[in-house]
């Protein structure tokens, strides 16, 4: 059983124009920042919006605008979890799960639906109205009404970025423990790396209805190849034109790297592989840089110093050394990379 | 911030406005045959015409129910041009003076009327001057107020409940009679009993469409104004205190409901 769509869809200012291929058994997670077109492509897999293209499911083609087919949402088997759970608010959390049944016409719906709140640990909230269930016990509820019917494909539209992060591992906990068990194929969707890095299996990067990157959640972040997944590996994209043992990046700045290799790189820089120095450093490094400072974040007893000038960089320093180099914002600073910290492959 | 001090020309210029509201109320209180109002209550007439009214008020708000939840839903899927000249046409009943409105209910369904004239071509039957006559005359005037608050509902619903319920397997009509129906209860509801209310007061249309017969188109309105023409005052007051009961108990019961959705 597996999934292959390909979707466009046109948006306001932007395509949407994706292919995917998921077996089952995995998790893709859909990653992107906000408004990268994540929920459209969800909603058209759900058979909600209108789209260009074809899915097909386990063999059933569910949309081909080429033939003019459409099975329509409530045909699709595809179970949707939404962000804010969605509970039916005029039914108890009980009859939510056995809609979905009941809908299908599938016998015992009610007992079938006590026995899903039971194995989740929710059965005492069964009569419950989803207005008196918790947070997280709501969007729990939501994901076991999405999967009592036992759809073939499961979609989830950023399950948890509506909790409080204190609820927010309980509900990761379920759905972890739920998605481990569901056999269909499973797409997430979140602009939260660290629910994807969590839950997927797979990683497709989404920016401005594009597919950016694709891989497992390691080999994407070893490899970031655009800013949003760069700041959320938390290092330093560069991109410019190798030549040897130089990388030409805008203006007129460069940068000494090894095996560079040649045509068109990102290059990636560690910001705890940038040094930094009040006077301009003698020695060995080939990669020195005047720059001022623009920013400083403190995390924990680290600290992330944005510095700006011909090569806009991150560099992570200790306290200890901040407070000997003066850095403070507007501040004067020598940045070194060594050509050995600077990771470079092809773009 | 503290507020400015209201003017005393403006206190008393809102003091004879609520007079006007409250000296009617306390005249039709003061001056009711309370010794004979229960004489009054048995009364065949009397009787009769509340019967009447609240059979044609029920029938009219079951028919606006009916025809206005689905012309809601029409309403609440349209944009621009459509929507304005369909709202236009449900709404003109609001503010059309309800004369008018028997008037044309008349050139409509009279025996020489647009579409009456066909039935009694055909069976003999004439719509005006019976029962169904009094029926359609309060639908007419009532229906916009279900129509709007439906509306009004539907367009303040989240789709996503009904987005749910497909994707859970659930088709048109499951989703239609186990979410959207229950989610719009509230709305269908106080649609429903602003529309009965003014079903029951319904009289310019009525009279001008369905005229005056005790039994078959004499409603509490009409028979009030009957009454203080045909010299019988007391049957009249006492059937007002009947409607101003009414309209008072919806005021208490609904208030939450009104001022929340209105």
């Amino acid at each position: 059983m597996t999934l292959e769509a390909t979707v466009r869809i046109k948006r306001d200012g932007f395509t949407l124009d994706v292919s995917l291929s998921v077996p089952a058994g995995e998790t893709l997670a859909v990653l992107g920042p906000n408004g990268a077109g994540k929920t459209t492509l969800l909603r058209a897999l759900a058979g909600l919006d209108e789209m260009e293209g074809r899915v097909v499911l386990d063999g059933t083609v569910l949309e081909d605008t080429s033939r003019r087919v459409h099975v329509p949402a409530e045909h699709r088997r595809a179970g949707l979890v939404f962000q804010d759970h969605v509970l039916f608010p005029h039914l108890t959390a009980l009859e939510n799960i056995a809609f979905g049944l009941r809908a299908q016409r599938r016998p015992h719906a009610t007992s079938v639906a006590r026995k899903w709140l039971d194995d989740a640990g929710l059965g005492d909230r069964a009569d419950s109205m989803p207005k008196s269930l918790s947070g997280g016990q709501a969007q729990r509820v939501a994901l076991l009404r999405a999967l009592a019917t036992e759809p073939k494909l499961l979609l989830l539209d950023e399950p948890l970025a509506a909790l409080d992060v204190s609820v927010r591992a309980e509900v990761r906990r379920e759905l972890t423990r739920q998605l481990s068990s569901f056999r269909g194929v499973r797409v997430l969707v979140t602009h939260d790396p660290l629910e994807a890095m969590a839950l997927a299996d797979r990683l497709v990067v989404l920016e401005r209805g594009s597919v950016v990157q694709t891989g497992t959640p390691d080999e994407v972040t070893a490899r970031p190849r655009s800013r949003f997944v760069a700041d959320l590996a938390g290092v330093n994209l560069l991109r410019g034109r190798a030549h040897g043992d130089r990388v030409a990046l805008s203006g007129d700045a460069s940068l000494a790297a090894v095996d560079a290799g040649t045509g068109d790189v990102f290059a990636v820089i560690h910001p705890r592989a940038v040094a930094l120095y009040r006077a301009r450093p003698d020695g060995t490094p080939r990669n020195v840089w005047r720059g001022e400072v623009e920013g400083v974040d403190l995390q924990g007893d680290r600290v992330r110093v944005r510095v700006n000038g011909p090569v806009p960089l991150v560099a992570e320093v200790t306290r200890g050394a901040m407070q000997e180099l003066g850095l403070s914002v507007g501040a004067g600073v020598w940045l070194v990379v060594k050509a050995t910290e600077v990771s470079v492959y092809p773009a | 911030m503290k507020r400015a001090r209201i003017p005393p020309a403006i206190a008393v210029l809102a003091g004879l406005g609520l007079l006007l509201f409250l000296l009617p109320l306390a005249g039709l209180i003061v001056r009711a045959p309370w010794g004979q109002a229960l004489g009054q209550l048995t009364d065949p007439t009397t009787t009769t015409a509340l019967g009447l009214s609240i059979f044609c008020s029920v029938t009219a708000t079951a028919i606006a129910l009916v025809l206005g939840i689905p012309l809601a839903m029409i309403l609440a899927r349209t944009r621009g041009t459509t929507r304005n000249v369909l709202r236009a046409l449900t709404t003109l009943p609001m503010v059309l003076p309800p004369v008018v409105g028997g008037v044309a209910l008349l050139l409509a369904f009279g025996r020489h009327g647009l579409v009456g004239s066909l039935p009694y071509r055909w069976f003999g039957l004439q719509i005006p001057f019976t029962t169904a006559a009094a029926v359609m005359a309060e639908t007419f005037v009532a229906m916009p107020f279900l129509v709007i608050a439906v509306e009004a509902g539907l367009r303040s619903l989240d789709h996503r409940y009904e987005e749910a319920a497909r994707s859970l397997g659930a088709g048109y009509w499951r989703v239609f009679t186990r979410v959207t129906l229950p989610l719009l209860r509230p709305a269908i509801f106080s649609g429903a009993v602003l529309c009965w209310a003014r079903a029951l007061g319904e009289f310019g249309a009525t009279i001008t469409f369905a005229g005056n017969f005790p039994g078959r188109t004499q409603t509490v309105p009409i028979a009030v104004y009957i009454g203080l023409e045909s010299n019988n005052p007391d049957a009249a007051i006492t059937l007002s205190l009947i409607l101003l009961v009414v309209s008072v108990a919806i005021l208490v019961g609904m208030r939450d409901r009104w001022l929340g959705a209105l």
